[in-house]
């Protein structure tokens, strides 16, 4: 994906996906700042390990599920991405440990 | 333990959303002299059709339009207005009393109150098409709060697909946000025409019929519109390659695009009415389940009340009428509006919302959408979480599942993360289509609380009363206290 010229300026935010250093805007939610640099897939699934992005980004479909700063099962949709987070791709089932 | 979240454990009225609803209701509770707080998942208020309204990084007002600034207006008279404000609250419970049980990031507790609104809005209906879980297909909702909030718009092509306002407002924004938009398949059955003429007087006086023609020309003189769309493949293998379709049954050359955004129209978010034992109906012209309400909104459970399209599709503006309405009958139960005022101060808003309603019928009738993308047959899944094909759903209902709650059982289906929120309706219609049966009979999935998922840590830091702790442990390990 890509941002639109007509945008106003914001404050760069620099955060990590999958240890790869990436760039977004303040304001963002995590799952835009990982669309907007055409990063995934956020998740595998448990049941077929198949690739999921976001489907609805408004907390409804738990499809963004990411792993935040250690912690799993975080929809990427309704967190917003600030600077250094870690964010991982989720593979599988959550974690019990993180 | 939750003292970085500054929050009283009593309230007045718990609103539980800040889309159009909530605003506006929370907003005229507290203009009222009540003490009301706004749990909004979001990280700021507006809901989905106002997101972002206040901070959008976009900066010609033009590309979105005039009524999405609507937005910064109701969020500026709700920050006069008084009331609390909770960012990223996700409401897990709602139990007798009424407490409201939420989490505020990672943190729960609990905010009792003598009314609950519930303003959770409406969520896009699922639209089960094979390869609708592929990496690059998401919801023109999804589309166009990427677009609000973030400015971001797909690269490459583009296919828009479906129907309802919603699918023609998304191409227009594009259009004028300068993306590539392939086309957009309009699936919009013919026949519609027919159910829906009779209502059109009804809508053409209503303030839509001109909105709406503007835009269908607006989209329809730049970007190619295929109409008569009755079937539609989402192909690829680790995203979106391609988009097969059929026209009039017979099938077309696919389009390459790497985005493919689907909608079908809104349906009710119910999983917290249905949680809290709300009575429910099926709906047999918006094809959806929804809470029944009086005319203040008031549902089944007393005290709990949905305002706006949690109750009934009507729209951000329908929502604000109907929301200010719920609103004045929670103060007067509340005591804050003067005997025999209630009905006159209703009036503006009941005149003003009905005049819209009148016109939303067209809209319902010409907008239904098609059976087969509602009710899916063979591989496609049904299930996103728990990847369940509808072959597998007809399978277990020809060895004897009746409902959507014995389906979980044999397949889980509706048992994933997402709790039946992108399942629940088309498992309804399916196992109805394949037992031949009306969909009030299949029913709808048993909602339970913790609607959302949360942690059992979580919930075991709940912040409680000694007496609480008494009732389960002799004494209270040492420095606990409430």
């Amino acid at each position: 994906m890509t941002r639109i010229a007509s945008c106003k300026s914001r404050t760069q935010v620099k955060f990590q996906f999958n240890g790869e250093t990436l760039t977004a805007f303040n304001g963002d939610s995590v799952a835009a700042a990982l669309l907007a640099s055409n990063a995934g897939p956020f998740r595998t699934t448990p049941v077929s390990h198949a690739p999921r992005n976001p489907y609805c980004m408004m907390g409804i479909c738990f499809d963004c599920l990411v792993t935040i700063d250690g912690v799993g099962n975080r929809q990427a949709c309704l967190c917003e991405v600030t600077d250094g987070m870690q964010v991982e791709t989720q593979l599988g089932r959550r974690d019990i440990a993180k | 333990m939750t003292s970085h979240i500054e929050y009283e454990r009593r309230y007045d009225v718990v609103v539980i959303g800040a889309g159009p609803a909530g605003l506006a209701s929370a907003t005229s509770l507290a203009e009222a002299g009540l003490n009301v707080v706004v749990l909004d998942e979001q990280t700021a208020p507006g809901g989905q059709i106002y997101r972002s309204a206040t901070r959008s990084p976009i900066s010609d007002p033009k590309i979105l339009g005039t009524e999405y600034y609507r937005g910064a207006e109701l969020v500026a008279a709700f920050e006069a207005s008084g009331a609390k404000y909770v960012p990223q609250a996700i409401v897990w419970s709602v139990s007798p009393g009424w407490d409201v049980g939420v989490s505020v990031r990672g943190h729960s507790f609990l905010i009792s109150a003598d009314a609950v609104i519930l303003a959770t809005g409406a969520q896009e209906r699922p639209f089960p098409i094979p390869g609708w879980t592929l990496p690059g297909v998401m919801t023109a909702g999804a589309a166009q709060i990427l677009l609000k909030t973030s400015g971001v718009v797909p690269d490459g092509e583009i296919v828009l697909a479906g129907c309802g306002p919603l699918l023609w407002l998304l191409a227009a924004q594009y259009l004028r946000a300068n993306a590539k938009i392939a086309c957009v398949l309009d699936t919009t059955p013919r026949s519609n025409w027919t159910k829906a003429i009779g209502y059109l007087p009804g809508f053409a006086l209503s303030p839509l019929a001109a909105k709406g023609a503007k835009l269908l020309l607006e989209v329809k003189s730049s970007t190619r519109v295929i109409a008569n769309v009755d079937s539609i493949k989402a192909v690829g293998e680790s995203g979106l390659n391609a988009v097969e379709f059929t026209r009039n049954g017979t099938t077309q050359k696919p389009i390459g695009a790497k985005t493919l955004l689907l909608h079908q129209g809104v349906i009710p978010n119910v999983n917290l009415s249905m949680a809290i034992g709300c009575e429910h109906v099926w709906d047999d012209t918006q094809l959806c389940f929804r809470p029944v309400t009086d005319e203040w909104g008031e549902t089944s459970k007393r005290g709990i009340f949905v305002a706006g399209d949690g109750a009934w599709i009507g729209g951000a503006v329908v929502a604000e009428h109907a929301a200010r309405l719920t609103a004045l009958k929670v103060a007067d139960r509340l005591g804050k509006i003067a005997a025999g005022e209630l009905s006159n101060r209703a009036s503006r808003d009941r005149a003003a919302k009905q005049r819209l309603v009148r016109g939303r019928a067209f809209l319902d009738k010409l907008y239904t959408p098609a059976k087969q993308f509602r009710v899916p047959e063979g591989e496609t899944i049904v299930c996103r979480c728990e990847e369940v094909t509808a072959r597998q759903l007809r399978d277990v209902v020809a060895l004897g599942c009746a409902g959507p709650n014995q389906a979980k059982a044999f397949l889980r289906c509706g048992m994933g993360p997402c709790q039946g929120r992108m399942c629940g309706v088309t498992v309804t219609e399916t196992i109805a289509d394949a037992r031949k049966v009306s969909v009030e009979e299949v029913g709808y999935y048993n909602i339970r609380f913790p609607i959302k998922p949360i942690s059992l840590g979580e919930f075991a830091a709940i912040p409680t009363t000694d007496e609480a702790m008494k009732t389960v442990v002799r004494e209270l390990p040492p420095g606990v206290t409430s």
